[in-house]
């Protein structure tokens, strides 16, 4: 045997590995998930700095760095690895800047960082462990906080479009209502006035000419993320559809006056539904594993969506909605198994 | 070809990464100055040496015999010269007995004629199986005369020869059908007549096109009414060449959990078992050579070829020009199920397969972290399993309360680990949860 392994190099032999098979794995990574979703907002963010003003930017920038910031922090004082570059704190703090007013105080995000990450992640566990949405869990504590803040500091649209003639060119407008709480409060006659009728008004909120946070203003670039999310297979149809779907037809029945009578579409594109749909109720962490558990879940998120904007004291419902649908997500898991290959004869084992 | 079959739940589509060696002929390797044959080859007891130290054995002459139980008789590979009866590196038990030869280098090499079998009794065909030391060389190594002779209470309707060969870089069982293609029919016929049966399905994956075409041909010509051999196309799928998704892909019939094919009807053969059945009984030869492939970036010539059993992978190095610097681990079996060794003294048994000589670019090496609960796992899983509460139970140390989730149906094809973001060691946690669920 030795002369034989003089032919080969012999520093290498002890430099094998060894290691329980499989040996090869594919190349994702939860890396490239958690960057490749922070790339999917990109978009959406480039087009509000052209709607609202280099102000966004600023607080997209202020509210990432600070949730990458308190997510090192907290893993040192954890005694945990560092997995800063991981990309999840960086798409939580991505998430916090599209659903909070954009005109707000820079200190709010930060505010918001550190009670998603820190005690909505970390002491919970970390990565992972988390059973709230780290992003939606700093809105509500921004919501409960600083309620005049999170509820007035929207930014209305800087260029005069056809149908925002009425707000003027002032950027420094910041109590400009959105959609779903002119509708809420002043009634649907108040808001065709203000967003218009008809195609105009599908179309503005489709393409996101309109006040309203960063991530529910343009649907059709939402839809863009979600869709190249699907096509990358990082997320399913199951959250989504059956989210969107139970918005619509909740809000078709029982959303306008007397049965049948709401606008489904409308439902769909305003107060960041797809926003939630695409991007908060599919967080791996957050939400079921299985696919039927995963329908449940969007029809319960859909559902309660519905009923805190129609019944409820806040115009927009998905962000508490799918706060509350977050812990069931094991339960569900726990309820609706996937099928087994094939059960042993005579019963279970 | 036109539809292709598949089993419908789970499953993966690793790189196929056969074209190293798919073309490559089978080469036959020169006999090395030693093999060293390790006894325990197959599942059950090790056999029991039948030589002594320094006796002189000829090629195919039996050299270990069975204690009790399950097993089969071992034989000398070639003539030569009993050198030890020791013990050798083994890639699973650490260390294992063993015999080693010093070949003979002067001994011609055995010549096997073909002889008349449709006459003789199915009992005495197995009786021939079993004296030749024929194993399932697919994988497992279970005794296939104790395979061929299913319980009375189940019968058995429907021979499954899988010849999907899903492994990447694997491309042994692809060549042995291309160049042997007349013998595996004729092997399938043996086992179609020892089981009392008419009825043979042959699975492939429509990778390999030639293999699909060479099978067919050869039913085709030599079709007897007695026998009806079928050649299925597969969809190219990880694990499809594991035995209940086979059947389930070609014949439609699902096998309950915690039982054999047996319980369906269905007995599964692998297609270089057929041709080590034909060898047992058209040739009457024994079981001591067997076609592996070798391959991967880490060695200088990938090839595919026949060895003694008892050769050493140093010696299949030697022979294929050496390994290049870049080699980061050895793998006997394919990547998805085979075994990191950390030596090359380890020999050729039975049931390898194929020895990969794989490069820091082919491997794995990213370190593992938390779980994320995207439930890729339970996509990926052909059995329907959930593979990441098994492995969160193992890490909170509830190991041995993980049966409920099915652990024990689990036969460990790696497609949850292979798709896990996270790179968690899903296999290891599944093996350790076996282990201390047993011992519950």
């Amino acid at each position: 045997m030795i002369e034989q392994q003089g032919n080969l190099p012999s520093a290498q032999q002890g430099l094998w590995k060894v290691s329980i098979s499989p040996h090869i794995k594919s190349d994702e990574s939860v890396e490239k998930i958690m960057w490749t979703v922070v790339g999917c907002l990109v978009p959406p963010l480039i087009l509000s700095v052209f709607v609202f003003g280099i102000q966004v930017l600023f607080i997209t920038a202020v509210s990432v760095a600070s949730c990458m910031a308190v997510e090192a922090v907290s893993q040192k004082a954890l005694g945990r690895k560092v997995t800063v570059r991981d990309g999840s704190a960086a798409l939580t703090g991505m998430l916090i800047a599209f659903v909070i007013p954009p005109g707000v105080s820079a200190f709010l995000p930060v505010l918001a960082a550190i009670f998603a990450i820190y005690i909505g992640k970390h002491i919970l566990g970390g990565l992972g462990y988390n059973f709230f949405n780290p992003a939606l869990l700093g809105r509500a504590f921004l919501l409960a906080s600083f309620p005049v803040a999170m509820t007035s500091a929207w930014l209305p649209p800087i260029e005069p479009g056809a149908i925002f003639s009425y707000l003027g060119v002032s950027i420094d407008a910041v109590s400009t209502a959105t959609p779903l709480a002119v509708m809420k409060e002043q009634g649907m006659a108040a808001f065709n006035e203000r967003f218009g009728e008809g195609a105009s008004l599908y179309t503005s909120f489709f393409l996101g000419w309109r006040p309203g946070s960063i991530g529910e203003t343009s649907g059709f670039l939402m839809l863009l993320g979600g869709l190249f999310l699907l096509y990358k297979r990082y997320i399913t149809w199951h959250i989504p559809v059956s989210l969107l779907g139970s918005i619509a037809v909740l809000t078709w029945i029982f959303g306008g006056e007397g049965y049948f009578a709401g606008d489904p579409l409308l439902a769909v594109l305003s107060g960041g539904a797809l926003l939630g749909a695409f991007f908060m109720a599919t967080d791996y962490v957050t939400s079921p594993s299985n696919k039927i558990s995963q329908i449940v879940f969007g029809v319960g998120i859909g559902a309660l969506t519905v009923l805190i904007r129609l019944k409820g004291g806040y115009p927009e419902g998905i962000c508490y909605a799918i706060l509350l649908m977050n812990p069931l997500s094991t339960v569900l898991d726990g309820w609706f198994k996937q099928k087994r290959f094939a059960l042993p004869q005579g019963g279970e084992k | 070809m036109t539809t292709l079959l598949t089993f419908p739940k789970g499953g993966i589509h690793p790189p196929e990464s056969k074209e190293l060696t798919a073309a490559k002929k089978i080469e036959v390797m020169p006999v090395p100055a030693e093999l060293e044959i390790i006894l325990s080859q197959h599942i059950g007891a090790p056999c029991k040496p039948t030589v002594e130290k320094k006796a002189e054995v000829g090629e195919g002459a039996v050299i270990g015999d069975v204690v009790k139980g399950l097993g089969v008789p071992l034989h000398s590979p070639a003539a030569g010269k009993i050198k030890a009866i020791s013990s050798s590196v083994h890639p699973l038990k650490l260390n294992a007995p063993s015999i080693t030869i010093t070949v003979n280098p002067e001994a011609a090499p055995l010549h096997y004629e073909k002889k008349e079998w449709r006459d003789i009794d199915p009992k005495e065909l197995l009786g021939k199986l079993k004296d030749a030391g024929v194993i399932g060389i697919g994988g497992a190594g279970f005794p296939t005369h104790v395979k061929l002779s299913p319980p009375s209470n189940s019968p058995v309707d429907t021979l499954v020869v899988n010849a999907a060969e899903c492994e990447p870089y694997i491309t042994a069982d692809h060549r042995q059908m291309v160049e042997h293609s007349a013998e595996i029919i004729e092997g399938c016929k043996v086992i179609l007549r020892i089981l009392g049966i008419s009825n043979c399905l042959i699975g492939v994956e429509s990778n390999k096109p030639n293999a699909f075409q060479a099978l067919s041909e050869t039913a085709a010509n030599t079709a007897e009414s007695d026998f009806k051999i079928e050649v299925r196309a597969l969809q190219v799928k990880y694990p499809q060449g594991s035995e209940k998704q086979l059947i389930q892909a070609v014949t439609g019939r699902k096998v309950p959990g915690y039982a054999l094919p047996s319980a369906v009807g269905v007995v599964v053969q692998n297609v270089s078992t057929a041709k080590a059945i034909y060898d047992a009984v058209v040739l009457e030869k024994p079981l001591y050579e067997k076609v592996i492939t070798v391959s991967g970036k880490g060695i200088q010539r990938p090839a595919n070829l026949l060895v003694k059993m008892g050769t050493r992978i140093s010696d299949i190095v030697d022979y294929l020009g050496g390994i290049k610097p870049e080699l980061k681990k050895i793998v006997l079996g394919g990547p998805m199920m085979g075994f990191a060794v950390s030596s090359l003294d380890i020999p050729i048994t039975k049931t390898t397969s194929s020895v990969l000589f794989l490069s820091e670019d082919e491997i794995d090496t990213a370190p593992h972290s938390q779980c994320i609960r995207c439930g890729w796992c339970l996509e990926a899983c052909p059995m329907g399993l959930e593979p990441k509460e098994i492995g969160l139970f193992v890490e909170a140390n509830h190991a041995e309360e993980t049966e409920r989730f099915g652990v024990f149906e689990c036969f460990e094809c790696g497609s949850c680990a292979y798709v896990c973001p996270a790179k968690r060691p899903l296999v290891q946690f599944v093996r350790l949860a076996k282990m201390k669920a047993k011992r519950k």
